[in-house]
């Protein structure tokens, strides 16, 4: 088979002939039975040597080729009487139904033939498909009396899965086969069947071919006793009625008893072919386990197609728990030492590297820096054992290939699914560390979407140069820190990052010397000089921002007033860096979070990757280290609000609920205005959605008064942007707000009502899912069910949601994968027609640009005010 | 042709069309297709065989030109 090369010029699809089985077959089976007493394969049994050869000690008696080599060969079984074949059963019926029984020719008057049979020609001249037609003359074919012999046609019903039946007689299929064989060429064409590589007579077996030993392998289990594949047993079975049809056939036994047997058989190969048909018991293991027989071997997703074709197991890869480490780089992945042993990269011995190559061999396969095999110049590959050791390190010479184990620095590739966008697989340096889980940097959760809950990721180790320099230039992690998706950073500080910076930065974080050492020194930062003098908070980060730093921005934390005192801003939110100095503002989600960083954006852009990875690697750890100083948590104690306020919002909210029984009054009376381009009950729903959200949101407000952000870590979290909103605290500690099915209020359950505690057609805030409590407090039953009923939309709302989205991304990227962007960007398909003479219309790469855009005047500007204002 | 969703359409010269060809180094058969019986293709007089230029408005890039080749 070796070395055969030949192109495809066309596949054609027809049925074998009975011949074409016998032809093809190297063996007629006859035998039940495997192997005989000794453990040979008996001749013309299921295991006959001349049906292949496994073991590649041994040669096939039909092709002479060794085991491994020889891809098997197909023997036979000649069925003692026909039987139908299960998949063509339904072409079967409607050929029988289309045909007259006793002329065989198709139930159609001539001048349809010569009709159709012109349609026929100039749909194959088109190259067209001719399933349409085909249905069509199976639709007209159907008369009680044969346009060619008069003959009266009985009607013909099918029994699922294989018993024809006309009128009440069931017809056997020998009977079956004599009415196909007297169908002519001509007709046969016009119900689909090609004369040229098909007769319908050949969907009837009186031959079964019988696969080869490598389609049906037998395993020897650790007793020594010999396990068959189902495959294998379905053949015995069948082979058993077989001989007992035939003897009882010879034997002219009574035609009842040859009946029930004929039936068995059909059973048998039926079985054999399909486990799963419909109104056939399946065949059962001794078990009790069903069958695996062909069809279940292909089908579904754990079938050939899905799961062997489509979808492969690949080498040099790995998979574990995922779990994290602040300490290590962005650009890194933490890889147990287990593994780095089990995977290997393969390394070209030279003269320079022999040295290396040599201690890895010594030390083998158990010791961390070490080899697991060494491929000679010849291919053969040798493992490398405790006592091959030594004779393997004398003959390494340049030319051979060691594959070592992974190591510090190597460049792998590391996935989590699903892989929704390239961010999902991205190139990481390995860092060997002990225990079991893969480790990663928080920064790049986002792009990947982990968290460390159990989630599981792939790792895949390059086995070619060319593939490494690739990954290396274009999938490093820190090339992705700005996403395609918006031009800005998708990797980038999250959670405790932000927190950190901004306990670090705010201006009351005032450090003596002594302190600010001891965070330095945590973060892994250059120690300055003694000055005596106490720092500031801004003074340590800004020891991280590029001398030349020049930004103006407004930070996470801002309020949004109504006039803004820019660097007087009472909340320390109106960020300015001068010169890499950070002047005044606070760092939070803004300055270098995943999604919003604009510290981070800025320096990928203006300074490049490298400089930015560094500073996200630095100014997280700092941030660690500045939180790990102050010291960070939260409770309940955070929602907590004195009765004043708890006064105050219950006042709030009485209010608004009567302002809300006001509303349904006026509409009673017919007092409501209706708004323009809405009906009246609109109008009254709208009014007081929009009153109860305002009642909710002002509750916010009285709440959030009481906090204190120095004071409240909750509060910190949720304004910086590190964890939560203002929203959640809100509904904590005052009000849960409207519940919504559907984008309106509850208004669904019983007859004009939503629970049977209100009157009908009751319309008040409690009647359609406000909940008035907080949280804290706790929901009564009725809240509690509404909320239930919106919490029950949500979760609904998203499974819809994935499992939609997902269809229609697999949908795009099935329709664009092709696509390619050529040097002068214009955008071609495989074929090389042109899509788009300009990539997106403007040439722009969305991930090198600013938020989309080729350049931002806006910043410019401000920039150089800062330079020249100074 | 007037309605302000037409984007405007041309019919190039054989030099321009040429000209364009060479300048994106493909051949006739690479460029994308639109019908002669198109009403815009009809309404300027394309015949099969000519390049149109499309010239319409963009959402990135303001101005956008593209080509066609007028098939039966």
């Amino acid at each position: 088979m070796k070395g055969v090369l030949k192109k495809i010029s066309q596949i054609n699809f027809g049925l074998m002939s009975p011949e074409d089985i016998r032809k093809m077959s190297v063996t007629k089976i006859v035998t039940p039975d495997t192997y005989d007493e000794d453990g040979y394969p008996i001749e013309n049994g299921l295991m006959d040597p001349r049906l292949g050869v496994i073991d590649p000690s041994l040669k096939c008696r039909s092709c002479g080729s060794k085991g491994g080599d020889c891809q098997g060969h197909f023997g036979s079984i000649n069925l003692a009487r026909p039987v139908i074949h299960v998949g063509f059963a339904d072409t079967l019926h409607k050929i029988l139904r289309s045909t007259c029984h006793s002329c065989g020719r198709i139930l159609l008057t001539d001048s349809e033939i010569v009709d159709y049979k012109g349609k026929f020609e100039y749909l194959m001249n088109n190259e067209d498909s001719l399933t349409n037609i085909i249905k069509e003359i199976y639709t007209v074919a159907r008369r009680d009396k044969c346009p060619h012999c008069e003959e009266e046609q009985e009607d013909v019903k099918i029994d699922k899965p294989v018993s024809i039946v006309e009128g009440n007689y069931k017809l056997t299929p020998s009977e079956v086969r004599e009415r196909l064989e007297i169908i002519p060429d001509e007709d046969a064409l016009l119900l689909g069947v090609n004369p040229e590589v098909a007769r319908p007579e050949w969907m009837i077996l009186t031959v079964l071919p019988v696969p080869p030993v490598t389609v049906r392998p037998s395993i020897t289990l650790e007793t020594g006793e010999r396990s068959e594949d189902d495959l294998t047993h379905k053949l015995v079975d069948i082979l058993r009625i077989n001989q007992r049809l035939k003897e009882n056939m010879e034997a002219g036994a009574p035609q009842l008893i040859v009946e029930d047997l004929w039936e068995l058989l059909q059973y048998h190969v039926t079985t054999y072919f399909d486990n799963e048909a419909s109104g056939v018991p399946p065949a059962r293991h001794r078990s009790g386990r069903p069958l695996k027989t062909l069809a279940q071997r292909l089908k579904g997703k754990e079938g050939r197609f899905r799961s062997n074709l489509s979808g492969k197991r690949v080498n040099f890869s790995a998979r574990t728990v995922i779990s994290p480490d602040p300490y290590i780089s962005i650009n890194e992945v933490g890889v147990p030492d287990l593994i780095a042993k089990e995977v290997t990269v393969p390394v070209h011995v030279t003269e320079w590297n022999m040295e290396e190559m040599k201690e890895c061999i010594r030390n083998g396969s158990d010791v961390h820096p070490g080899a697991n095999y060494v491929i000679r110049p010849d291919d053969r590959k040798i493992r490398i054992y405790e006592e091959t050791k030594e004779a393997v390190i004398d003959k390494l010479e340049p030319g051979f290939i060691v594959e070592r184990h992974l190591k510090d620095g190597d460049i792998v590739l590391f996935n989590r699914q699903p892989s929704l966008h390239r961010m999902s697989m991205m190139a990481h340096e390995v860092r060997v560390l002990p225990y079991k889980t893969f480790r990663l940097n928080l920064c790049v959760c986002p792009p990947y979407n982990a968290d460390f809950d159990g989630d599981e990721m792939n790792m895949h180790v390059f086995q070619t140069e060319e593939s490494r320099a690739e990954a290396k230039t274009l999938m490093r992690v820190q090339e992705h820190i700005l996403s395609p998706r918006f031009g800005g950073p998708i990797i980038g500080g999250i959670h405790d990052h932000i927190s950190g910076a901004y306990l670090l930065t705010r201006e009351s974080a005032t450090f003596t010397e002594e302190q600010v050492f001891q965070i330095l020194r945590k973060a892994k930062m250059a120690i300055p000089d003694r000055t005596g003098e106490t720092w500031s908070g801004k003074q340590i980060f800004s020891l991280l921002l590029p001398n030349d730093l020049n930004m103006v921005y407004k930070a996470e934390i801002c309020r949004k007033c109504d006039e803004c005192l820019k660097r007087e801003c009472k909340n320390d939110a109106y960020v300015v860096i001068e010169d890499g100095q950070l002047l005044s503002g606070v760092m939070d989600e803004k300055a270098y979070g995943a999604f919003a960083g604009k510290i981070l954006d800025h320096i990928v852009k203006e300074y490049g990757t490298d400089r930015a990875r560094e500073f996200l690697d630095a100014s997280t750890k700092l941030a660690i280290s500045g939180i790990m100083k102050a010291g960070f948590t939260t409770s309940t104690n955070d929602e907590e609000i004195p009765l004043e306020a708890k006064e105050r919002i219950e006042i709030h909210l009485h209010k608004a609920e009567e302002k809300v029984d006001q509303l349904i009054e006026a509409y009673e009376n017919h007092e409501l205005e209706a708004l323009p381009g809405r009906s009246l009950e609109e109008t009254l729903e709208m009014k007081i959605m929009q009153v109860l959200g305002e009642a909710r949101d002002k509750s916010g407000e009285i709440a959030e008064s009481y906090f204190d952000i120095n004071e409240n870590h909750a509060v910190i979290m949720a304004l910086t942007g590190a964890r939560g909103s203002m929203l959640n605290l809100t509904q904590i500690t005052a009000c849960v707000g409207q519940q919504s099915v559907r984008g309106g209020r509850i208004d669904r359950g019983y007859n004009e009502r939503t629970l049977p505690h209100f009157r009908k057609g009751e319309l008040g805030a409690k009647a359609r899912g406000f909940v008035h409590s907080s949280y804290k407090e706790g929901l009564d039953p009725i809240e509690f069910f509404f909320h239930a009923m919106g919490g029950r939309e949500g979760l609904v709302d998203t499974a819809i949601r994935t499992a939609q989205s997902g269809y229609m991304q697999r949908r795009l990227v099935n329709a664009l994968q092709d696509l390619n962007v050529k040097e002068d960007g214009t955008v071609m398909d495989n074929r090389g027609v042109i899509i788009q003479t300009t990539y997106g219309e403007d040439g722009v790469d969305p991930a090198k640009s600013d938020y989309g855009k080729v350049v931002d005047l806006d910043k410019l500007i401000d920039e150089m005010r800062i330079k020249s204002g100074k | 042709m007037k309605h302000e969703m037409v984007p405007d359409h041309a019919v190039l010269s054989k030099s321009e069309s040429n000209k364009v060809l060479k300048k994106m180094d493909i051949h006739l058969e690479q460029l994308p297709k639109i019908k002669s019986d198109d009403p815009v293709a009809k309404s300027i007089g394309a015949k099969e065989g000519d390049i149109l230029e499309i010239t319409r408005k963009s959402s990135t890039a303001g101005k956008f030109i593209t080509y066609r080749l007028v098939k039966d």
